[in-house]
């Protein structure tokens, strides 16, 4: 797969990730390689294969509808940027 | 000998006879710690007073009478990707370089209630992303047995503080190999567990279909005693398996006759060094002589492990990563004019160059148009591994391989080749891949550095592998090696 210098702008926005000019370039050269690497999958036939998600068997796990106190709201909040009022603030969403 | 090198379950022994206290314990890792810390570099916060006040807690606790664990007064060290409250956690990014986590991982919450003192916590690769800690942020640990070379990764820091003495007991989390390895480049022993022994509740997400916490210790016994505390059904992990815990220790059994163990022909072949294979040939040959029934066995598909999971572990880290946006915690970039620009420029930022590629990576195999040719592909592809497991299981008891396809290698070596540096996982990926235990075992020495043996085991049988394990190691002495710093 040939990544282009497109493809990483796309992908870096839908991930939200801000790129410099240097990692967008060496990012456009490495991930053509990896991904190269990692089409040598295509050589397994898989049309009647299902996939796997989970190695393990896995169930749905339900628990008591039951109120138990939460973490201090103290020691959340004292990890936040940018704190108002016991509440995380961040910039103006609406005009 | 002096008390910080020796092992928990020795210490433990001392303890029970009253021939020292756990402060003496501490204050002996603590010195130990001040006096070659400097040129390992294993850890990100080393919890000194913390460390000694509870240790007179324990003594205290001791004298008064009461029962001890096999854990009681001994001091561990935790990986700075597993949450503990009060006390810094990194995950050695810049993107957590103030977090305080309000609550402890389970398995932390497990070590203390059994009366163990944590240490400190360790350096690793940016969010376990990595096989030789050159990864993180903040520091470059370093490979005690040669300053010069990696402690693998990307629990290094917890691999390099075992081998250093600065440790009794180190907890690692292993993806696609970050327990296995390092324990394999610094000579000691690493366990990753079965996907679902041990709770993950307060482990920094990676890539939760694979990730596994579990123990890197001095020897076979202490893993087994570690294992045992740690493993468990945990209501806040719904992905924790609701199995007993055996008493692992009872699983030391000095005898493999009769036992059927495969030799994996793949990884033996192409891209794993010639002195490699020879050290796992010869802990082949002694395992016959010990009465093991020695056979090889291929198992074509082991090849494919490598491409599956940097398609599936970067798919999954790419969505676990998107809750570092600058909102609840740790960095907020100061260009954050409206929240489109708080995304863009916290995570820009905060991300190291590793982490940003396998977040571009994953998003790039989950975008549309995409999902089906990579993800998806992947995931059938993860099938086929697994049959191949099973298949080899259906035969053997267990399956030996090399755990790394080399020794340590030189810092800086591979930092600009990201694949090469992701082929360092080839024999230890397949086995996340599959969710099934594996541990690594000293077994040999090449350039002076050590080689680790791969033994894998189907689904929760720890035991299988616990057995094996003490087996080779009661029959060598590689494990009672130790480097020589000052």
């Amino acid at each position: 797969m040939k990544v282009t210098a497109k493809d990483v702008e796309h992908v870096a926005k839908l991930a939200r990730l801000g790129l410099t000019e240097d990692e967008k370039k060496r990012f456009t050269e490495q991930l053509s390689r990896i991904l190269g690497y990692a089409e040598t999958i295509n050589k397994l036939d898989t049309k009647n294969v299902s996939p796997t998600s989970y190695a393990i068997p896995m169930k749905n796990v339900f628990r008591v509808d039951k109120v138990v106190p939460c973490e201090d709201l103290k020691e959340i909040i004292a990890n936040a940027p940018k704190e108002d009022n016991n509440m995380f603030s961040v910039p103006r969403i609406m005009e | 000998m002096e008390l910080f090198e020796l092992t928990a379950h020795e210490l433990h022994a001392k303890l029970d006879r009253k021939e020292t206290s756990a402060e003496e314990i501490v204050r002996s890792v603590l010195g130990r710690i001040s006096r070659v810390e400097n040129s390992v570099s294993a850890f990100m916060t080393v919890n000194i007073d913390e460390a000694i006040t509870k240790a007179k807690e324990i003594d205290e606790y001791i004298a008064s009478g009461k029962k001890i664990t096999p854990l009681t007064g001994i001091p561990i060290a935790i990986k700075d990707n597993m949450c503990t409250r009060g006390i810094l956690t990194t995950a050695s990014s810049k993107i957590l370089r103030n977090y305080i986590p309000p609550y402890n991982a389970t398995v932390v919450e497990k070590i203390l209630q059994a009366g163990a003192i944590p240490i400190g916590k360790t350096n690793l690769d940016e969010f376990a992303m990595g096989s030789s800690t050159e990864n993180s942020a903040y520091k470059v640990t370093k490979n005690p047995w040669n300053l010069g070379t990696v402690p693998g990764g990307s629990s290094g820091g917890s691999a390099a503080c075992i081998a250093a003495d600065e440790a009794i007991l180190a907890f690692g989390s292993d993806t696609g190999g970050s327990i296995r390895q390092p324990a394999s480049f610094c000579g000691v022993v690493g366990l990753k567990p079965t996907y679902g022994r041990v709770s993950r509740y307060g482990l920094i997400a990676f890539a939760s279909s694979l990730d596994q916490i579990g123990p890197l210790t001095k020897d076979v016994t202490d893993a087994a005693i570690f294992l045992t505390s740690m493993a468990g059904h945990d209501p806040k992990d719904s992905t924790s398996v609701e199995l007993p815990v055996p008493d692992y220790r009872r699983s030391l059994i000095d005898d493999v006759k009769n036992l059927k163990i495969g030799v994996i022909k793949e990884l033996l072949g192409e891209g794993i060094g010639s002195s490699i294979k020879k050290s796992i040939l010869e802990a082949a040959e002694l395992l016959k002589k010990l009465g093991a029934k020695v056979e090889e066995v291929s198992m074509p598909t082991l090849k494919y492990g490598v491409a599956t999971y940097y398609l599936l572990a970067t798919a999954e880290a790419s969505s676990n990563l998107e809750r570092y946006d600058g909102v609840k915690y740790g960095h907020r970039s100061d260009e954050a004019n409206d929240l489109l620009s708080m995304y863009y420029n916290t995570r820009r930022e905060g991300f190291g160059p590793e982490v940003k590629r396998r977040i571009m990576l994953g998003t790039y195999a989950l975008s549309a148009g995409y999902y089906d040719a990579y993800y998806l592909k992947a995931q059938k592809v993860r099938t086929l591994i697994k049959n191949d497991f099973d298949k080899a299981f259906s035969k053997f008891d267990c399956l030996i391989s090399p755990t790394a396809p080399s020794i340590a290698f030189k810092i800086g070596e591979k930092t600009d080749d990201p694949l090469s540096m992701y082929l360092s996982d080839i024999a230890t990926i397949p086995v996340n891949l599959a969710g099934i235990p594996a541990i690594s075992i000293p077994c040999g020495f090449v350039n002076d550095l050590p080689v680790g043996l791969q033994i894998i085991g189907k689904a929760f049988s720890e035991e299988m592998l616990f057995r094996v394990a003490y087996t080779y190691e009661q029959n060598t002495e590689w494990h009672k090696r130790k480097p020589k710093l000052t």
